[in-house]
């Protein structure tokens, strides 16, 4: 069973997230929504992350080797400035899908394996992904026009 | 006669349930003058507090000489908040503005109005020259024009500009309360009437100090204390507060967690059957995600997080369950506080779930903070679009575009309109090269001053003042403009629970001074701004015309105006929108039958989520088939972004006094009211006074990680581990050479509520430490309000003397 692979790639990818939230947070501290969202949602996604251990420990003794190119870096730091801003968010917006198909993907995986408890994991974790999602798109939408047709 | 320094409240006039609250007509005229030396009376209704009571103006010869209460008024029958029987005084101050200001160098030189407006339109012009244009210009007015003033600058910066980048500093004080309206119900509009307190068996008041705030609202609730078959009364505040001490219960919460105790009480009135399962069924959406969330807030967590006791909380639930006509009231404790949104819909939810709305006695006000902010919100001279109209509904952009004659996409509907922080934000980046203020001072008013006066003073950043007095912001401005002020320009608007007043002229303007109105019109000409057909885009002339346009704006919307007339509105009481046709009296109550505005065609916003803001599509919002059922909308408790540690291990919160509105631009200028509250204090628990090593009167350090203020010691009745700053003072009045930091906004956060995007002023962390002795003298913090020293403390009591003899007769 691969189920564990694709559990491993959920929790690095939410572990990854919640890292690049908190840098997004402080690199762009002088937006005060930014920074306190970023924070905030972090400290979801590390909720999320310690949720899905259990079951990456229960699923690993099944699990063959590690297929390749199975993890992908989306994230390779911060920058600065108005655009800056709206490409860091970007990132977190692409990270945040990357977590949102995974989620789906377990889901799909756990009705297959009958694991009810992974199955309610999934389902509280999956709407506040989506939310996630919908926040960086609405807060990027305000941004795009005068980050990069007003300002000099 | 009576001091109404001494007694913001007047004497008792009691009555019953369900009977009409009696006549008490308020008078106050300048230098021992009578009725029979007034030439004439001139109607209008308060600009220095929102509670919109109705007045007369006194004049004689050609002066200003008092004021005195209209009897006939649904409003206020008769009486006065102290502030307008004193504060009107501050229109003949020596210092108006009476010629417009130019910049020249670091000083500010007279000059003529061709000049100064000159100078605005050719930086406009330039502006606006080339892709994106729009985007450097910032609007940032007020909650204290007239509605055909932020009509006709709603349509400049939608319509001519073409820019989202308005608002007002309603953001500060009332933009919760249309958040929270628009979640829960569909759109902003109150759904109560002030006649709900006649019909009331209980009130809670939630974080809103309304005996202070809105004096003659307090008033009549105190005359339903007094009167036969009392209401019951619930009040949420950290400070001991008049309502406080008059409540039959009071919780003082731990600021920034109203969430928390909202859910609390949702759940003990859920588990004890306290709800009405008919309407919940009928009316309402989200229940059951309701009770899931507010399930884990049993009231021994309740007490935790609140810090108030358990057994509190189980009797705060108690008195609310077991209401029969329960009504609410919200102000600032809920709106600028940690999740002020959530909060806020969480009191809705209380009232959704009792069924206690659309019915007398039965009500809430979602409070403003400000006498015109209604009408900010309704004409979209804030983050609102023109009618309570979705930004995010092409069909409501199109009505707009059709009635101004311009093309769809002339109007800005990418996104919401932008926020007065984030317009600030703009402005600090130069992204926003124009900024133009008008009657707000936030140069005091707004969060961490030191930033915004580097913001305001950037040298590529071109401000526009428009005020009646050079207050710390105009110091600033690369132009100021001098505006008429109430009494000197005819306009109207609407109270908290939507009762339109008109305020005529009753005098001329001092010097070159113009309305606002007349202000805004010559831009509009002076810029040229056309419709599709190359016709004037504004062709108004005066301010009845621009009503009778706004008329046709809200046709059809919630706040429908069109069966209101300048006429109708002069020498009776004023009148509750929506007025139409079919409604010629006005409506008292909206939501009687249960529909509400939650119809995906008609509603103004497709929802948020409260945590963070986000923005739901209008696929998504028709998907939960609304059908004019509420939302009941739930979230968990987080904590504020900031909480107290080590190096700040206090909580600030920041208020208002009686005695003195905003930033003290006109009332500081009333010696009664100014002698009455004349400088800031801070306010501290006599424990951690103690522990401190403060005594009355002490002067005290108060930092923040922004900034540090001054102020002598108040010891009164706040709760432990909390201070509170009046936020009134600036500099204006200090003279530069011995000038101390005094304004509480040196230390509050830039921080804001996801949704209302309101700033965050209650929940500071600060430490606080003892500067100088006070040798025995008292502060001088007013010893009537929240401020009101231990009965046992040697404090010379707050009195107005002879010069605030004001009159109060009964009928």
């Amino acid at each position: 069973m691969q189920l564990a692979h694709y559990l491993g790639l959920l929790h690095r990818a939410q572990v990854n997230l919640a890292d690049a939230f908190r840098q997004v947070a402080d690199a762009h501290a002088e937006e005060p929504d930014i920074q306190h969202l970023c924070q905030q949602q972090a400290k979801r996604c590390d909720t999320y992350a310690e949720q899905l251990r259990p079951f990456a420990a229960r699923y690993s003794e099944d699990a063959p080797a590690e297929p390749d190119r199975l993890h992908s870096q989306l994230f390779t730091g911060t920058r600065t400035g108005g655009i800056g801003l709206l490409r860091d968010l970007q990132d977190l917006y692409l990270m945040a899908a990357e977590c949102d198909i995974a989620w789906t993907v377990v889901g799909q995986a756990a009705y297959g394996a009958r694991d009810d408890e992974l199955l309610a994991v999934v389902r509280r974790c999956e709407g506040e992904t989506a939310i996630q999602l919908k926040w960086l798109r609405t807060r990027m939408k305000a941004a795009a026009p005068q980050a990069l047709v007003v300002a000099d | 006669m009576v001091d109404r320094i001494a007694d913001p409240w007047g004497e008792r006039t009691p009555y019953g349930p369900g009977q009409e609250w009696p006549v008490r007509v308020d008078r106050f005229l300048d230098g021992g003058r009578s009725e029979a030396d007034v030439d004439r009376w001139v109607q209008s209704a308060s600009v220095l507090h929102s509670n919109g009571d109705a007045m007369d103006i006194a004049v004689a010869d050609g002066r200003i000489v008092g004021v005195r209460g209209r009897a006939v008024d649904r409003i206020n029958r008769g009486r006065l908040d102290p502030k307008d029987l004193y504060g009107w005084q501050a229109n003949h101050s020596p210092d108006r503005l009476t010629r417009p200001l130019v910049r020249d160098g670091d000083r500010l030189v007279e000059t003529d109005w061709d000049t100064a407006m000159g100078r605005i339109v050719a930086r406009s012009k330039e502006l606006l020259d080339g892709p994106g244009g729009w985007g450097h210009f910032g609007f940032y007015t007020t909650g204290q024009l007239f509605l055909e003033e932020y009509y006709t600058l709603g349509v400049i910066g939608k319509a001519g500009l073409g820019t989202p980048h308005m608002d007002g500093n309603t953001r500060l004080c009332t933009a919760t309360a249309a958040a929270a309206m628009k979640a829960s119900f569909g759109t902003d509009g109150q759904p109560g009437s002030y006649t709900d307190v006649d019909h009331c068996d209980a009130i809670a008041l939630w974080g809103h100090n309304v005996a202070e705030t809105q004096t003659v609202l307090w008033m009549r609730m105190l005359d339903r204390r007094r009167g036969p078959n009392p209401p019951a009364m619930l009040a949420v505040d950290p400070r001991a507060t008049p309502v406080a001490r008059e409540a039959d219960l009071h919780l003082a919460v731990r600021n920034g967690t109203n969430v928390a105790l909202l859910n609390g009480l949702l759940r003990e009135i859920i588990r004890r059957g306290w709800y009405d399962r008919d309407y919940v069924d009928a009316y309402t959406l989200g229940f059951d995600e309701l009770c899931h969330i507010v399930d884990g807030y049993p009231p021994h967590r309740v007490a935790d997080i609140c810090d108030v006791p358990a057994a509190d909380v189980e009797r705060a639930a108690e008195l609310l369950g077991s209401s029969q006509r329960l009504l609410s009231t919200v102000l600032q404790g809920f709106y600028q506080s940690n999740q002020a949104t959530a909060a806020s819909c969480a009191v809705n939810n209380l009232h959704l779930i009792r069924g206690m709305i659309g019915h007398p006695g039965a009500g809430i006000y979602q409070m403003n903070g400000q006498p015109t902010a209604q009408n900010t919100r309704e004409t979209g001279a804030d983050g609102d679009l023109p009618g309570l109209r979705n930004w995010d509904n092409e069909r409501h952009i199109e009505e707009l575009a059709r009635l101004w004659n311009v093309e769809v996409d002339r109007i800005p509907h990418w996104a919401p309109p932008t926020h007065a922080m984030q317009i600030f934000r703009y402005a600090e980046q130069g992204s926003i090269k124009l900024l133009w203020i008008s009657a707000t001072n936030p140069a005091v008013s707004l969060p961490d001053l030191s930033r915004i006066r580097r913001i305001l003073a950037k040298p590529d950043l071109f401000v526009v003042v428009q005020d009646l007095f050079r207050t710390e912001t105009a110091e600033l401005a690369d132009v100021v403009l001098p505006a008429a002020t109430w009494g000197e320009k005819t306009g109207t608007f609407t109270s908290v629970d939507r009762t339109v007043h008109i305020s005529d002229k009753a005098v001329d303007p001092p010097g070159e001074a113009k309305p606002d109105l007349d202000i805004f019109l010559d831009y509009a000409r002076r810029m040229d701004f056309r419709d599709r057909d190359g016709n004037p885009l504004i062709r108004w002339t005066g301010p009845e015309e621009v009503f009778e346009a706004w008329k046709e704006c809200s046709r059809g919307r919630p706040c429908d105006y069109t069966g209101i007339t300048y006429e109708k509105l002069r020498g009776g009481s004023g009148i509750q929108w929506p007025c139409t046709q079919e409604q010629p009296d006005g409506t008292e109550r909206l939501y009687t039958d249960g529909h509400f505005n939650t119809d995906p065609d008609y509603c103004e916003t497709y929802g948020q989520d409260l945590a963070t803001g986000a923005e739901f599509t209008e696929s998504e919002y028709r998907a939960k088939e609304p059908r004019g059922r509420a939302f009941l909308h739930s979230v968990d408790y987080q904590p504020s972004p900031e909480v107290p540690d080590d190096d700040h291990p206090m909580l600030l919160a920041t208020g208002r006094t009686v005695y003195q509105f905003h930033t003290r631009t006109k009332t500081g200028r009333a010696p009664q009211l100014n002698r009455a509250a004349p400088d800031v204090w801070v306010e501290l628990n006599p424990a951690d006074a103690e522990r401190l090593g403060i005594a009355e009167g002490d002067l005290v350090g108060v930092s923040s990680a922004r900034g540090a203020i001054q102020a002598r010691a108040r010891l009164c009745g706040i709760r432990p581990g909390v201070v509170f700053l009046p936020f009134h003072y600036g500099y204006f009045d200090q003279n530069p050479a011995d000038r101390t930091p005094r304004a509480a906004n040196e230390l509050t956060i830039t921080a804001w509520d996801p949704v209302s995007k309101q700033p965050l002023f209650k929940v500071a962390a600060v430490a606080v430490a003892k500067l100088a002795d006070g040798r025995g003298e008292p502060s001088p913090a007013p010893t009537v309000g929240g401020s009101a020293p231990p009965t046992d403390a040697d404090v010379p009591p707050t009195v107005g003397g002879p010069a605030a003899q004001a009159t109060s007769g009964k009928e």
